[in-house]
């Protein structure tokens, strides 16, 4: 087969097994299983193949245009290169390892075949997004994903919390889709085409009249995919979720997406320097402020929603000083280790029975009872923190070293030098505090002490091999790969240099010894170990019912579904006054609460009184003449049948008489 | 052959029928009057097929087939309306058109007076139909 029949297979292998999955799944419930992993294998398979084809030449590019659409064409576009090829393996891959996690972790879930058809389409969404070389079909995969992942957060329905995430997550992407698909079209209107590679063209020619503000359209729809400030809320709700959902749409398929735009059209966005450098301060601000809350978190699961909003904060901005190689390298290194992250996370939550880090610091051998996910974990948190040789360290450094050559000008690119100085700051701050939340995790939920944790049983093997599958690339991709990758992407040097590589490495260093520190100090005092938290005891249940039990009982154990009133909290003493805002997202919700949710319900209950009390008068007035005609003409009804019927003769008899005299002209 | 004969007959017969139906109360005279009418009307068929086919080359006699079918079809429509007065009249015990107003203008179906009508009628027409029976 020709290399482009397989890209075209890559998308539509696991949209034909949601397909499947959706139909069969009552029908043959044992064909849920294979139809859910296999299509994806196979998918990862031919992923592979097309990309060890492409192998980072030329991009393979076809167009089939199904049907004249009128003005602009929307043509089936397909334009895979080197950053297309990687970016689907790695969804291909993390979404394989989700379908075989969840067939254990759900294993007694009754709506499994709908949740394992729906990450299949999900799947197939991002997989559209990545090959297509036609904006409007990618703008498909795109709203695709935020319905699927609008049912996949939503999948345990039964809790309030669920509910309400997933309809956030839905408005509050969709809220940036509008100026997206606004973006879109004048985008479209200036280059004449959807075409990526047209508007390219387009842009290298100055064919884009306003630049500005057909980027800054399109970032609005990027803020809300790929969960930047301002509109980043939506993701740490999401972990009401199931996990492996969390892991595979919110570590390395979805809110990839955005960044995977951007890194598609940077040309565009270099285009215009004020769009640079709003992407440099929305990555600089998304960065630090997500790292400060992970730091406050007491759910485990939201401490990593938190740190993947950081994380994107820095592809952001490696875009924003114009290096894309750096963002998909860090886009890569991120999608392996966040999704071994939250997979490790959902069997800690599975054995300790809690999501939250308060009660998991007092249990004791929880490292014991879950080993998989101990060793696995703790690679993917050195990962995370970026300590060499691990692969975050490598792709966290090619992002600071791009920002540090646009500041010191060896960059020949179009990144403004404020757009650098931003993101290198930034970046190195949320170094140090990244550090230090990953640190704080590990010892939380590894190094309590205490009453030891109940015993769940052991976890299904496809649950754990799984994590080791993901540990190779967490440990080694990134050693491995950054002398190769450059090949695949701009040919931009993505080797750590010197003075990043200290200073990172330093500042992340330094973030784990005063927390390592803190946490020494606060746990010292017997007064501070206190009694507290909750722990849903079900030895023979599923990991899904677990979780799910604890997500619910978290708000009514600590008052609050993000915080936790737990004194030897390391997190508490070094942030100081911080915590308790940083625990709520810096009230970004109350402000959204007070600013828009208040505003849109006055305006909604208005409307109703105008409808009901208004509207409706009319329509009332309008309906009492008929009625009145109707009462008066209802009298003739007397039930009689022979004054009917001498009705109908007197009106014959009517009627034949004119009949009658207009025939003889009279 | 004078067509005036049976057309002034049949408009007697056709007149006499519309009093009845008009005018009279039993319910039975009322079928009657429209069998009446339904014979004018049959007579009118016959009368001007013959007049019509007089001057024809050929004829088909469409008139009087069609006569045919009024009768047959007259004949299965007083059956199931002679049935139907019966059964009212089993169950009202009168078969007065007058009386019988289910639908006029504010009328209830279950209203107290029809209610109690039948609950006196039931039993009788009850005994009624076992007596058919055996």
């Amino acid at each position: 087969m020709t290399t482009t029949t397989l890209a075209v297979l890559v998308p539509l292998l696991p949209f034909l097994g949601a397909l499947a999955g959706l139909l069969l799944g009552r029908a043959a419930p044992g064909f849920v299983r294979p139809l859910a992993v296999l299509p994806t294998l196979v998918s990862l398979a031919l992923a592979a193949t097309v990309a060890w084809r492409q192998g980072g030449g030329q991009a393979v590019d076809a167009v089939t245009e199904l049907t004249p659409t009128g003005s602009v064409p929307i043509e089936l576009a397909l334009y895979v290169d080197g950053f297309a090829a990687l970016t689907a393996v790695l969804v291909t891959a993390v979404a394989a390892c989700v379908q075989i996690y969840s067939a254990g972790y759900l294993r007694d879930d009754p709506r499994y075949p709908s949740y394992a058809a729906l990450v299949s389409l999900f799947t197939s969404a991002m997989l559209l997004v990545v090959h297509s070389g036609d904006l409007m079909v990618l703008l498909v995969g795109w709203e695709v994903m935020g319905i699927c992942s609008y049912f996949l957060v939503g999948h345990y329905w039964e809790t309030p919390e669920a509910r309400a995430a997933s309809l956030k997550a839905f408005l509050v992407t969709k809220l940036g889709d509008v100026p997206f698909l606004i973006g879109l079209f004048a985008l479209a209107t200036d280059a004449g085409s959807f075409r990526i590679t047209r508007i390219l063209g387009a842009v290298e020619n100055g064919g884009i009249e306003h630049p500005t503000l057909v980027v800054l359209l399109l970032l609005a729809g990027v803020a809300g995919k790929s969960a930047q400030f301002p509109l980043h809320t939506w993701l740490p709700d999401a972990m009401a979720g199931p996990t492996p959902v969390s892991a595979l749409i919110h570590a390395a398929t979805m809110v990839a997406a955005g960044v995977y735009f951007i890194a598609r059209l940077l040309p565009l966005f270099e285009a215009s320097r004020a769009a640079m450098t709003v992407l440099a301060v929305m990555a600089a601000v998304t960065m630090a402020g997500s790292a400060l809350a992970a730091l406050a978190q007491d759910d485990i699961k939201r401490v990593l929603a938190y740190s993947t909003i950081g994380q994107l904060g820095y592809m952001t901005g490696a875009l924003a000083v114009a290096d894309r190689g750096a963002a998909v390298f860090h886009l890569l290194s991120h999608g392996a280790f966040k999704a071994l992250l939250f997979l490790a996370a959902g069997v800690i939550i599975h054995a300790a029975g809690t999501n939250s880090l308060a009660a998991m610091s007092r249990m004791g051998r929880l490292r014991d009872r879950a080993p998989d996910a101990y060793w696995t974990m703790t690679v993917a948190l050195l990962a995370l923190a970026a300590i060499p040789p691990f692969s975050g360290f490598f792709s966290k450094e090619a992002v600071l070293g791009a920002a540090e050559h646009v500041v010191t000008g060896h960059n020949t690119g179009h990144a403004p030098a404020a757009a650098g100085w931003i993101v290198l700051l930034a970046g190195l701050v949320t170094a140090l505090l990244t550090a230090a939340y990953a640190m704080r995790l590990w010892l939380l939920a590894f190094c309590g002490y205490g009453a030891e944790a109940p015993d769940h049983g052991r976890q299904p093997l496809t649950m754990t091999v799984v994590l080791w599958v993901l540990a190779v690339p967490s440990l080694a991709l990134g050693g491995l790969a950054f002398r190769a990758l450059p090949h695949w992407f701009d040919g931009h040097d993505l080797t750590p240099t010197l003075t990043t590589s200290v200073l990172g490495t330093g500042a992340a260093l330094a973030g784990g010894i005063i927390t390592y520190a803190t946490w020494r100090h606060t746990t010292a005092h017997a007064a501070a170990r206190v009694p507290l938290g909750t722990v849903a005891a079900h030895p023979g249940g599923d990991a899904g019912l677990v979780e799910t039990e604890a997500v619910a009982t978290h708000e009514p154990a600590y008052g609050d579904i993000a915080y936790a009133p737990d004194p030897s909290d390391p997190g508490r003493l070094l942030l100081g006054p911080l915590h308790r805002p940083a625990a709520a997202g810096f009230h970004l919700d109350a402000l959204y609460t007070a600013l828009l949710v208040r505003p849109v319900r006055a305006g909604a209950s208005l409307v109703r009184f105008l409808d009901r009390e208004v509207v409706e008068t009319y329509v009332r007035g309008a309906g009492t003449l008929p009625r009145w005609l109707g009462a008066a003409v209802r009298r003739a009804q007397t039930g009689n049948l022979q004054t009917y019927v001498s009705a109908l003769l007197a009106g014959t008899v009517v009627l034949a008489v004119a009949a009658v005299l207009v025939a003889t002209g009279a | 052959m004078y067509l005036a004969y049976p057309a002034v007959l049949s408009a007697l017969l056709f007149c006499t029928g519309l009093y009845g139906v008009l005018a009279r109360r039993n319910a039975i005279l009322v079928l009657m009057s429209v069998e009446l009418m339904l014979n004018a009307v049959n007579l009118n068929l016959v009368a001007f097929d013959i007049w019509l086919s007089r001057t024809a080359e050929e004829s088909l006699h469409s008139g009087q087939a069609l006569t045919l079918f009024t009768i047959a079809i007259a004949a299965a429509e007083i059956g199931i309306g002679l049935a139907i007065v019966l059964a009212v009249y089993r169950n009202r015990g009168t078969s007065d058109i007058d009386k019988l107003r289910d639908t006029a203008e504010g009328h209830e179906p279950d209203g107290s007076d029809s209610a109690a009508g039948r609950e006196t009628s039931t039993p009788r027409t009850a005994g009624e139909k076992t007596e058919a029976t055996a």
